[in-house]
């Protein structure tokens, strides 16, 4: 259970993390707002209280590792890996530009803090199964924590990756599912229906947890009882809204792979409560 | 004789007894590729993926991430042809440090047929950025190069065979990446050869010299990073070559010698492999004869290179006393 304050902290490190996601994305002028927006808070969660990380030593073997298998969220990613420290945040300006350590979409080779590279979906969902495998072999007490989107779930290797992760029993691994219900052509359930995916991963043989993506205190709960889950994986189905935290980004399909524009930023910084 | 990937499974029980960060996956055809000997002994560092190559590749990507040497195998059409955009994002991009070894190359895969003959694995491997690709010729070549990419940091595509070779390199040889060797001298032309068709360039040499010819073999045991240097060293000494793999004769070793000698030394080239077409079942023999790639075809290929060479000379001569 979260204390009230550390509740309030999470909030208001989610709510500056929006805007230099949104800042980012305007400056770059492109790349992916509405799933980074409905991820932010389930990775501010994990990198501001959950993980046990150090920015000042990313290769530290006992870390908890995290892998944004959506990687097209990268401008979430590269807001908590600034915000801890693992680079300074001016880098964000440099978002998609020639030469910058922060591509369109997260490569371990160039950026401090990124554990694998991520972007082409379904893969990183794998490569997280692969360090849960690495991990128990090490015989250390790294867990390893996985984004994926709903829309990612159509791809067949998600299944591949379930199947082992559940065969080998890794309960060091715990995987989220951003459920904002849309993908770039539309609502997922128009698309390629992907539901039920609770009752799909159990019986997959995962332990599955559902809760509001945006609720600090159910996230916390959540990954308590990945923790204390033997024997089997955890994937946390959150449910979450696209584009949250900017009313007019908000359940939009469009907004997927755009960024915002100078007005839209201005709009929605004062949303945000900054200026 | 010996096939190439039963020297693969008894060098990985060596590997995995000297380094506990060996540690291997398959694609639920541990007893074609050899791994189930490691899975054996080391049953804990032993990943079946199932019937998922895809999963494997990233899984394997993640192991290597985690700090392990992962080797991960299946038959070549499913790990270059399945698993390739795995292979390029999760291992070819970041340069992890995973080995795909990759069993069941080319035609002599036999009666499966062409469903199960990778013919292109090699083109579509040395078109990737950061890819070493290797393709030994023999058990011992093959123990060697094993240990050179296990040696290596950074992503490794071995293609290996299922058919039994004869042993052309001593026990205990070594392997240099990106290195060929020499292993006939020869002055009037050249052939350029890597996998099972090494032996029989060697073979069709011996015939050569019968006839009075002395060619050369020269064994590209890599086929990526190429061996540019000795290619155009043979094509400048030699002045013909005629290159021979168990593959598609586009993009492979005699693409790769094509590309090198136009930018590097202009040669007349004759290219010994499956002419753009799938394979078929068959028995081995019977598709490399089927498909031209026996000694007595390699012979014919070295006579076509050598009247092409000789005409080259007369027209260079006539150019030079017209000028």
């Amino acid at each position: 259970m979260l204390s009230e304050p550390t509740v309030r902290e999470l909030e208001s490190t989610a709510r500056r993390l929006r805007v230099e996601i949104l800042k980012m994305l305007n400056m770059a002028r492109s790349g992916h707002t509405g799933g980074s927006l409905s991820a932010i808070d389930l990775l501010t969660c994990l990198f501001f209280n959950r993980m046990r990380h150090d920015p000042g030593n990313p290769g530290w073997e006992s870390r908890d590792r995290f892998v944004l298998s959506k990687g097209h969220a990268a401008p979430a990613l590269y807001a908590c890996l600034a915000e801890s420290g693992y680079f300074p945040r001016d880098d964000l300006k440099t978002l998609r530009r020639l030469g910058s350590h922060l591509q369109g979409h997260p490569d371990m080779s160039k950026t401090p803090g990124v554990e694998v590279c991520t972007g082409s979906l379904g893969q990183g969902f794998s490569q997280a199964v692969g360090l849960a495998l690495a991990g128990r072999l090490s015989g250390g007490t790294s867990r390893i924590y996985a984004l994926l989107g709903d829309g990612e779930v159509q791809e067949g290797q998600i299944w591949e990756a379930a199947m082992a992760a559940a065969h080998y029993r890794l309960d060091n691994f715990c995987a989220m599912l951003d459920m904002n219900g849309l993908q770039i052509d539309g609502k997922v359930s128009d698309v390629m229906e992907v539901n039920p995916l609770g009752p799909k991963f159990l019986a997959f043989n995962w332990h599955v947890l559902e809760i509001d993506g945006h609720d600090f205190q159910a996230m916390d709960r959540a990954f308590e009882d990945a923790e204390k889950t033997k024997g089997r994986p955890t994937m946390i189905i959150a449910r979450t809204v696209k584009g949250k935290g900017v009313p007019f980004f908000e359940h939009k399909a469009s907004y997927h792979g755009v960024p915002p524009s100078d007005e839209e930023l201005g709009l929605a910084m004062e949303h945000l409560g900054h200026s | 004789m010996i096939a190439t990937r039963d020297a693969y499974g008894q060098t990985l029980v060596e590997l995995g007894r000297e380094n506990k960060k060996i540690v291997v996956l398959d694609a639920d055809l541990s007893g074609s590729t050899k791994t189930a000997l490691f899975s054996k002994e080391f049953p804990d560092r032993f990943f079946n993926a199932g019937i998922a190559e895809a999963n494997m590749v990233g899984m394997a990507a993640g192991l290597a991430a985690g700090g392990m040497i992962p080797f991960a195998s299946t038959f070549a059409v499913f790990a270059a042809g399945r698993a390739f955009e795995q292979i390029r994002q999760s291992l070819a991009y970041p340069r992890m440090n995973v080995k795909v070894v990759a069993t069941h190359g080319g035609i002599t895969v036999g009666e499966d047929g062409g469903s199960h003959q990778s013919i292109e694995d090699l083109a579509i491997m040395r078109s990737l950025p950061n890819m070493t690709v290797l393709c030994p010729a023999d058990g011992p070549e093959t123990a060697a190069a094993i240990r050179a990419a296990a040696a290596y940091q950074g992503p490794v595509f071995v293609r290996l065979g299922r058919a039994k070779v004869p042993v052309i390199f001593p026990e205990m040889t070594s392997f240099s990446i990106g290195k060929g060797v020499t292993l006939r001298d020869g002055s009037e032309m050249t052939f350029i050869t890597t996998g099972l068709m090494t032996a029989k360039a060697l073979e069709a040499a011996d015939m050569l010299k019968e006839g009075g010819i002395s060619a050369r073999v020269v064994h590209l045991g890599t086929i990526k990073p190429f061996d540019v240097d000795l290619v155009i060293k043979a094509a400048r000494e030699t002045g013909a070559v005629v290159t021979a793999e168990e593959h598609s004769v586009i993009g492979g070793l005699g693409g790769a010698v094509c590309e090198a000698l136009a930018e590097g030394f202009p040669t007349p080239v004759e290219r010994v492999g499956l002419r753009d077409v799938f394979g078929q079942s068959g028995t081995p023999d019977e598709l490399l004869e089927h498909y031209g790639l026996t000694p007595a075809h390699l012979v014919e290929a070295a006579e076509r290179v050598l009247q092409r060479k000789a005409l080259t000379a007369e027209s260079a001569c006539t150019r030079s006393a017209a000028g």
